[in-house]
């Protein structure tokens, strides 16, 4: 059964993937579909097995490679964590690929995308059930080719093609430091099996085995997590790497909804998850983690406000949350980050999928000023979308409420400069949340109708599959938080096991988050209301036109005016990362590449010396030489006798030398 | 004694005894008449006594005090040159027949040369070298001119004996100087002459002279001038004996007195043979590309397979000459079935010489074309082929010795020596159709050969059929 979740994906792709001519795309999508939910019901089991009975399951099935010390082995390593991304990987993607069937029901290559999607679905099976790093490290990349592969679905559109490249562009700085990483891990512990190496890791803690980085003593520890986060970056789209999340958002809506929210993206975060052996034996380098996840949260929360394409703003809130479970995870409190992935990935799911829905029915229209009003078209859409966003904003008893304050209480409780600074970060984060996801509400649903007559007089019904999909999203977004709680974050919850270390000397335990008072524990909802109340009545206003025009008057013509000019387009640069990038990194690649590399290389000097070269000047050497070949017997005889001297002279040459010295 | 020395010569002995008899018989006979049954029966005594020399076992036994040495390089080397002359006797009784070329003398004179080149390899003395290669040499001149009524051929002919008369002159100078500077003609002699400290000058004049002279032998630049012209003037079966026999034989030769008379000095010598070696690679590379004529491109084509054979020699040691030997072995197993199949081409009756006339080839004769595509590309050294193996081989001794800039050298000529080879499969595959010009028909015995070349090409892939195992034993016994 094991083996069979892992495998059953990989037939279904297969099969709708070759055989997709045959079966068609009701067919394959109907194999697919069946297939995963096959892995769906298999890891049910697996998570009663592993997560309750507490049978950890680990097989080793035959050697991979085998060369001296390099030993890998196909090693399935089925823990708590693996079962618990297993039922979220399998769960999401069961719905996704039967969502995929009705949403793409009109797309000539519904049997390739199904195929796509199953393969992803392996791929990320891979991953997370390895008991080694090659293992892990080959899922990692195989996502990383099925998002490409995805995020290109509709090849033909230019923007789709550069989104794709980008997307792999990106993601191949942070995989070079995983890969990084991995060579460490490799040269230290010579090994890349999990065991063998959280049981030896605080062995090479010692001052013994720092290792040289940037001119600096470091533990290798330290080295190795540092690297191996530089991959967390670049999947889970932390500040800095993030910039292909967004303009992932290019391939079809069901991807952005599987890959680009639930599963690929959290990758990082169960990646050091999986790694907290590692990790909480760091020093400097669990305070960079910390940094750059409420970093990520801030950022992605503060550009969400301002995007005006709604899958983009649903993109940013799901950087931020990813940056809520990183620095979750720097803090030490895994448990905390790993049910945030759980709960996050159904609202999220929810959220895209809602607005999948929109979008398809509109016709592919994903501007929000040019929507409003969807409500009285589609109420249903409308409620499970506000459903999602409270979820997202940590409304009281939905599922955000429950994972997302723990982290905030986490930061709060643990005593150190950097905790503090992303609590003041998350709890920003989480006001930024509330507004962006109720301007999305009200742009889309409540705003008077933006958009052109033919998007609305176009509008048909979502389909009753898509409706299906949407509701156990609800379901779970309502539900997941009140019912994992207790098993994931629980006081004295022994369902983690082994799966995941807590070093007692790393951070303040956190068993007295209990004793936080009161007032602290509200400030969060009370970020997450106001966002929303605040949001929601600004944009009625506006819209509405209640505010009164001398006012405005009076603030255009303010120095507050211009500040906020300034904000608004700092924000809506996206905090000028891509400029940065595009303008001080790509553009003097490019160049190099294109005037260096190209020309004065490839084109350049290699041709000249080489094939063009070679091709231009043999055939008139060879021409010479025919002249030489005169015909002549004294002619031939002379040039013999010239040859004996070009022989005789170096050797008598060279022992006229002799005899003289 | 004389009975041992006499047992030891014996093939020698029969093969000379063979000719002279034909020769008597054919002329009180049915003169050229009986001609193709000479040249079957000399074919079939050749691979008799190959057989003889080929199963006699093992062991080195010397004659006429060290003059003539029988060992397991003489004997490999005797093994490859009688197969190869008697394959060519059998391929060009059609040709030859065809074009009233068949004179009873020609597979005699082949016979004589035969006997001249055993000698040549198994020679321990300088006096018997001499022997050897001028029976070898004259019996060529004679076959280059076969075509009497035809300039070009008389010409050839002439060319040869003249230049070679020349080459024969030097390494009798050669010869004479080290005579008076060792005080002896016997290889044994020489070789221990050699002092701690090296050679005296007038020793290692004399060695050069006598390189000189092999070099012309074996067609190795800047002594190759004759060999476009002699290729090409020369009937067609006659240049495919050139090609094949007389060269191992030169080869061996060459190898033999470098290693039995001047074994202690292989730096001198070596670095010598090195620069001719490179040579001739490069000239026969790129020379070769502007040739038209498929009879010249392989003469071209033989000088750039001397240079690495000599290669394999240059370097000195016994895994150089297992190379040599092993290169030397591939070279006339190919030499024999691409000349088979330059045999076959014909426009009308007339033999045509213009790789032009291949165009297309593959429309009309698929298999011919896929046998002559292998023997290119195995010419030209292309991996899974056996011709690979060779150059491998050499380009490893080369290595092995200290020879890197050499080895390297020569795989860039091979580069370059690859176009032409190229060029010809892409006549035949991807040619010009308008342009395609031979018939094609080829004679049942050509076919087999052509088919049997091409096939050993690819399936001694597998092991080298063991020849690698037998160069290796007969390097051995040369060298030690």
């Amino acid at each position: 059964m094991y083996l069979a979740l892992l495998i059953s994906p990989l037939l279904g792709a297969i099969f709708s993937g070759f055989l997709g001519f045959a079966l068609g795309g009701k067919g394959s999508s109907i194999i697919a579909t069946c297939s995963v939910l096959f892995s769906f019901l298999c890891s049910l089991v697996a998570f009663y097995e592993v997560g309750f009975c507490g049978d950890t399951c680990h097989i080793t099935l035959f050697s991979w490679t085998s060369s001296s010390l390099f030993n890998i082995n196909w090693g399935f390593l089925y823990d708590p964590v693996t079962c618990v991304m297993l039922i979220v990987v399998t769960s999401i993607s069961t719905l996704v690929h039967l969502y995929s069937t009705s949403y793409m029901d009109s797309d000539p290559h519904l049997s390739r995308f199904v195929s796509y999607l199953s393969f992803f679905t392996f791929f990320m099976l891979i991953l997370v059930t390895g008991d080694n790093f090659m293992q892990l490290f080959l899922g990692w990349e195989g996502v990383g080719v099925s998002s490409y592969l995805l995020i290109n679905f509709w090849f033909t559109r230019i923007q789709a093609n550069k989104s794709a490249i980008k997307a792999m562009v990106v993601n191949r700085v942070g995989d070079f430091g995983l890969a990084l990483g991995i060579a460490l891990i490799f040269y230290t512990f010579k090994t890349l099996d999990y065991t063998v190496i959280f049981a030896s890791a605080p062995y090479f803690c010692t001052q013994d085995f720092y290792f040289p980085f940037l001119g600096f003593q470091v533990s290798r520890i330290d080295l190795i997590g540092f690297l191996l986060f530089i991959g967390s970056m670049g999947k889970s789209a932390q500040i800095g790497l993030h910039t292909w999340l967004p303009d992932a958002m290019e391939g079809p809506t069901p991807v952005s909804a599987l890959i680009h929210a639930a599963t690929m993206v959290t990758a990082g975060v169960f990646l050091i998850v999986r790694c907290s052996p590692l990790f909480e034996l760091m020093n400097w380098a669990s305070n960079f983690v910390i940094l750059i996840g409420a970093l990520t949260a801030f950022f992605a929360a503060s550009t969400g406000l301002v995007q005006n394409d709604l899958k983009r703003v649903i993109a940013y809130s799901t950087c931020s949350q990813l940056g809520y479970m990183i620095f979750s995870c720097g803090l030490s409190n895994y448990s905390a980050a790993f049910f945030h992935l759980t709960n996050h990935a159904f609202f999220k799911a929810l959220l895209f999928l809602g607005a999948g829905a929109i979008i398809h029915s509109i016709s592919d229209e994903q501007d929000m000023r040019r929507m409003g009003s969807f409500v009285r078209n589609s109420p249903y859409v409308y409620s499970c979308m506000t459903l999602g966003s409270l979820a997202l904003m940590g409304f009281p008893y939905l599922s955000g409420f429950y994972s997302k304050d723990v982290i905030i209480e986490t930061s709060y409780n643990s005593f150190f400069v950097d905790a503090s600074f992303s609590f003041v970060l998350g709890l920003l984060a989480a006001f930024c949340t509330a507004f962006y996801s109720f301007r999305l509400s009200y742009l889309t649903f409540l705003n008077k109708p933006a958009g052109f007559k033919h998007t609305f007089s176009n509008f048909h019904e979502t389909s009753s599959t898509m409706v299906f999909v949407l509701s156990v999203l609800c379901v779970g977004s309502m539900f997941s938080g009140f019912v994992l709680k207790d098993i994931f974050v629980g006081m004295g919850s022994d369902f983690w096991s082994n799966s995941i270390y807590l070093d007692p000397n790393h951070r303040v335990p956190f068993t007295d988050y209990e004793y936080i008072p009161t007032s602290i524990k509200l400030i969060p909802i009370f970020c997450g209301l106001s966002g929303a109340s605040l949001s929601t009545l600004f944009l009625h206003f506006y819209f509405n036109k209640k505010i009164p025009q001398e006012f405005i008057n009076s603030f255009e013509g303010s120095i507050y005016f211009k500040l906020y000019k300034l904000v608004v387009n700092f924000l809506g640069e996206r905090w000028y990362f891509d400029k940065v990038y595009n303008n001080f990194v790509a553009k003097p690649l490019l160049n190099f590449g294109y005037y260096v590399s190209l020309n004065t290389l490839d084109k350049g000097a290699i041709e000249i010396v080489g094939p063009y070269g070679a091709s231009y000047i043999v055939p008139r050497i060879s021409k010479q030489l025919s002249i030489l070949q005169s015909g002549y017997i004294y002619d031939y005889a002379s040039k013999v006798l010239l040859g004996l001297v070009l022989v005789t002279l170096p050797t008598g040459f060279v022992y006229t030398l002799l005899m003289i010295w | 004694m004389i009975s041992a020395d006499i047992s030891t010569v014996l093939p020698e002995i029969l093969l000379a005894v063979y000719a002279m008899i034909a020769l008597v018989a054919g002329v009180y006979t049915g003169k050229d008449k009986v001609a193709p049954t000479i040249l079957f029966l000399t074919a079939a005594v050749m691979v008799v006594l190959a057989a003889m020399i080929g199963l006699s076992g093992g062991g080195t036994t010397s004659a006429f005090n060290g003059a003539f040495i029988d060992d397991g390089f003489a004997r490999f080397a005797k093994v490859t040159i009688l197969l190869a002359a008697a394959a060519v006797l059998v391929m060009s009784k059609d040709y030859m027949l065809r074009r009233d070329l068949l004179r009873f003398e020609y597979p005699v004179l082949v016979a004589l040369a035969s006997v001249g080149m055993m000698m040549m390899v198994s020679a321990g003395d300088l006096m018997s070298l001499y022997m050897g290669l001028e029976l070898q040499s004259l019996s060529l001149y004679v076959v280059a001119s076969l075509r009497r009524d035809s300039a070009k051929s008389t010409e050839a002919g002439l060319k040869y004996f003249v230049l070679g008369a020349l080459s024969s002159g030097m390494l009798l100078y050669g010869a004479s100087l080290t005579y008076g500077f060792a005080g002896t003609t016997v290889f044994s002699g020489i070789i221990s002459s050699v002092g701690e400290d090296g050679m005296s000058m007038g020793l290692l004049f004399g060695l050069i002279f006598l390189i000189t002279g092999f070099a012309f032998k074996v067609s190795a630049v800047p002594f190759h001038m004759w060999t476009p012209d002699v290729y090409e003037g020369s009937p067609t079966p006659v240049t495919a004996f050139f090609a094949t026999a007389p060269k191992m034989a030169a080869m061996g030769l060459f190898a033999r007195v470098m290693f039995d008379a001047f074994g202690t000095s292989t730096a001198e010598w070596g670095q010598v043979i090195a620069l001719l070696s490179l040579l001739s690679m490069f000239l026969g590379a790129v020379a070769a590309i502007g040739q038209t004529n498929i009879k010249r491109l392989m003469a071209y084509s033989s000088i750039a397979h001397m240079g690495y054979a000599l290669m394999g020699l240059a370097s000195g040691t016994e895994q150089g000459v297992e190379a040599m030997l092993l290169y030397m072995a591939i070279y006339v197993t190919m030499s024999v079935g691409t000349f088979a199949f330059i045999l076959s081409m014909e426009k009308d009756g007339q033999p045509v010489t213009d790789i032009a006339s291949l165009n297309m080839l593959s429309k009309s004769h698929l298999p011919k074309a896929l046998a002559l595509l292998v023997l290119m590309f195995s010419l030209a050294g292309v991996p899974p082929m056996v011709g690979f193996f060779g150059k491998l081989a050499v380009l490893q001794a080369a290595v092995e010795a200290g020879y890197g800039w050499l080895a390297l050298a020569g795989v860039v000529a091979s580069v370059i020596g690859a176009f032409y080879y190229l060029r010809i499969v892409y006549y035949m595959f991807f040619g010009d159709e308008d342009k395609a010009g031979i018939d094609g028909t080829m004679s049942p015995v050509l076919w087999v050969f052509l088919m049997g070349s091409a096939a050993i090409m690819v399936v001694g892939m597998v092991n080298l059929f063991g020849v690698d195992g037998l160069a290796a034993a007969a390097a051995q016994t040369l060298v030690n």
